[in-house]
């Protein structure tokens, strides 16, 4: 057994998921299965090998120039907020007075 | 005039010589897709007031005696995860169902400057990730050559559209596959370019370094058309290259004679009979055209499945953390606290897939587990990247299946999510190098379904493999 069912809810804390016991036992045995196939990379030998993080062909094109231009405005942005104030996202309260 | 197998050209033509306006074959191909998107439901939403308003703009241009671009009048659907200003864009996902984007992605932006028309929105697995359609969640999408098949995906929508021409084109976007295996399973050209070579601004992020936008069309020559219009560097999409554009559309022609195609041993060992030898046909055919072929290996290709899944669902992990609950409509109503708000927003928002890539992804980034796995996947990836450098310095392009097999039964997968994934094997090794690869049909199994056969060539090959692929089409394929 490659992972725990406490494994899973850590991982589901960490990753800011509520999943309910079905959930976590169905996850739980999928995420076993899967880990275990992750297991064959063992077989490779990757000593002295470059991890590739992007597929890179030039370097960047460097920075914009310092020109203003157009944001996307307040209005727009806070179109699609589940809540908002003025100018702000709406959230519960973090600090309790 | 028959709506559901015109061109890009045929449309030019008709056009220019005023058999029909912009706005009519517009009105046209909005009630044609309302009538016939029941049958496979490929489209979520139409959009007749953009798609009205872009038609009136070509019809004025041409008016004006100005050329009204290279898709003019061009009925394109657009995948759901694609962004169009305006016009709701849900991802697949419960969690956007109300969401309407402030803003285009610039594949929009270049399809409606070169004239085309964004007819609505195609449905897909959700956040792209899944290779079936299935996990979409407002409902499957039904395959038009076999209605109680899967179309493939995760663009399954934007290729069900095209084989049943309720899109002339259509924008999709592929990671692993979710371009390639759909247009397999439905019998259409789907196009992966290289990487960076669309820019992905607007395309909602799944995996970052592996995304790509690319065309769905019924010839190889009008993929080839919109992808040029759609390509280029894009001052905001980092990533986007700056390597120029060429006409792909115009370089079609001149014959295989002398090119050198690959087969990937790996690839052809465990291939299904049928599978198979429709691949072997298309071979045959390609042969006949001129290319020499040769057996060659990649000899990294059992390692992909992992490195693929590992580094995908560790990207998906970062990017899906900013649906909580906060900006994007969706928030669910036990959010007493902030934390309760993101861990029941996610918990009623995802869907079962979504979640379980996201635990992988999460798990594999964890402290402790990330070198053994993220890591250590980025090493395979280089291995895999090298396999395909050494390759085409012998081979000018390399042919391969696209998928074990044709599309599969509603639901017929769905309990078994590693063997979902063990199907991509075929596809995800070109995302993982970021090298160009594209289906194209190559004849139907004995049961009638459709097969497309993957080839695959070097970064910015682009051309030579429409060649290749435009060659195979004109001989009539496997017919």
């Amino acid at each position: 057994m490659r992972i725990t069912e406490k494994e899973v809810r850590y991982v589901a804390g960490l990753a800011n998921l509520t999943l309910d016991d079905t959930e976590v036992a169905r996850f739980r045995a999928d995420l076993d299965g899967i880990l275990e196939h992750m297991d064959k990379l063992n077989e490779v030998d990757t000593a002295g090998v470059e991890p590739m993080t992007q597929v890179l062909f030039e370097q960047a094109a460097g920075l914009r120039e310092d020109v203003i231009e157009a944001p996307l405005g307040n209005e727009a942005a806070l179109a699609n907020a589940p809540q908002r104030g003025p100018g702000y996202f709406k959230v519960p309260k973090v600090v309790e007075r | 005039m028959q709506i559901a197998s015109l061109t890009i050209d045929r449309i030019r033509e008709g056009l220019l010589s005023r058999q029909f306006s912009a706005v009519e074959l517009t009105e046209e191909a909005l009630r044609f897709a309302e009538g016939e998107n029941p049958r496979t439901g490929a489209y979520l939403r139409l959009s007749p007031e953009r798609a009205l308003d872009a038609a009136r703009r070509v019809d004025e241009r041409m008016a004006r005696g100005e050329d009204p671009g290279p898709l003019a009048g061009v009925p394109v659907a657009v995948k759901d995860v694609i962004l169009t200003k305006g016009i709701t864009t849900t991802c697949g996902s419960k969690l956007l169902a109300g969401y309407v984007p402030p803003y285009d992605a610039t594949a929009v932006v270049r399809v409606e400057e070169a004239g085309g028309i964004i007819l609505g929105k195609t449905n897909c697995d959700e956040f792209a990730m899944g290779s079936s359609t299935e996990n979409s969640a407002f409902g499957p999408v039904r395959n038009p050559v076999a209605p109680d098949r899967v179309p493939g995906g995760s663009s399954g929508g934007s290729a069900a559209a095209v084989a049943q021409g309720t899109a002339v084109v259509a924008l999709g976007s592929d990671t692993g596959g979710s371009i390639r295996q759909p247009a397999s399973f439905c019998g259409v050209v789907g196009v992966t370019p290289t990487y960076g070579r669309v820019s992905r601004y607007g395309l909602t992020a799944f995996a970052s370094s592996l995304d790509h936008i690319g065309p769905f069309a019924r010839t190889v020559k009008d993929a080839a058309t919109l992808l040029r219009a759609i390509a280029g560097r894009d001052p905001r999409d980092s990533t986007s290259a700056g390597a120029p554009v060429p006409d792909y559309a115009a370089l079609f022609g001149g014959g295989l004679k002398g090119l050198k195609l690959g087969l990937p041993r790996e690839y052809l060992k465990d291939l299904g009979s049928e599978v198979g030898d429709l691949i072997s046909r298309g071979v045959d055919v390609l042969i006949r055209l001129g290319c020499e072929v040769r057996e060659m290996s990649l000899p990294s290709t059992g390692y992909a499945i992992p490195c693929y899944y590992i580094i995908a669902t560790a990207e998906a992990s970062s990017n899906l953390a900013r649906y909580d609950g906060v900006r994007y409509t969706f928030r669910s109503a036990k959010s007493e606290t902030l934390s309760d708000m993101y861990r029941n927003t996610r918990g009623e928002g995802f869907g079962a897939e979504c979640k379980r890539r996201i635990m992988l992804g999460t798990y594999v980034l964890s402290a402790g587990y990330y070198d053994a796995y993220y890591l250590k996947a980025q090493k395979v990836r280089t291995l895999i990247a090298r396999d395909f450098a050494r390759a085409f310095e012998e081979v000018d392009a390399i042919v391969a299946p696209v998928s074990p097999f044709p599309a599969f039964k509603l639901g017929e997968k769905m309990d078994d999510p590693l063997a979902m994934y063990l199907s991509d094997i075929y596809t995800i090794t070109g995302s993982l190098a970021g090298i160009p690869c594209m289906s194209v049909p190559c004849g139907r199994t004995a049961g009638g379904l459709p097969v497309g056969m993957q080839l695959l060539t070097t970064h910015f090959g682009e051309p030579a493999m429409f060649r290749l692929a435009g060659a195979f089409e004109e001989a009539g394929g496997l017919n």
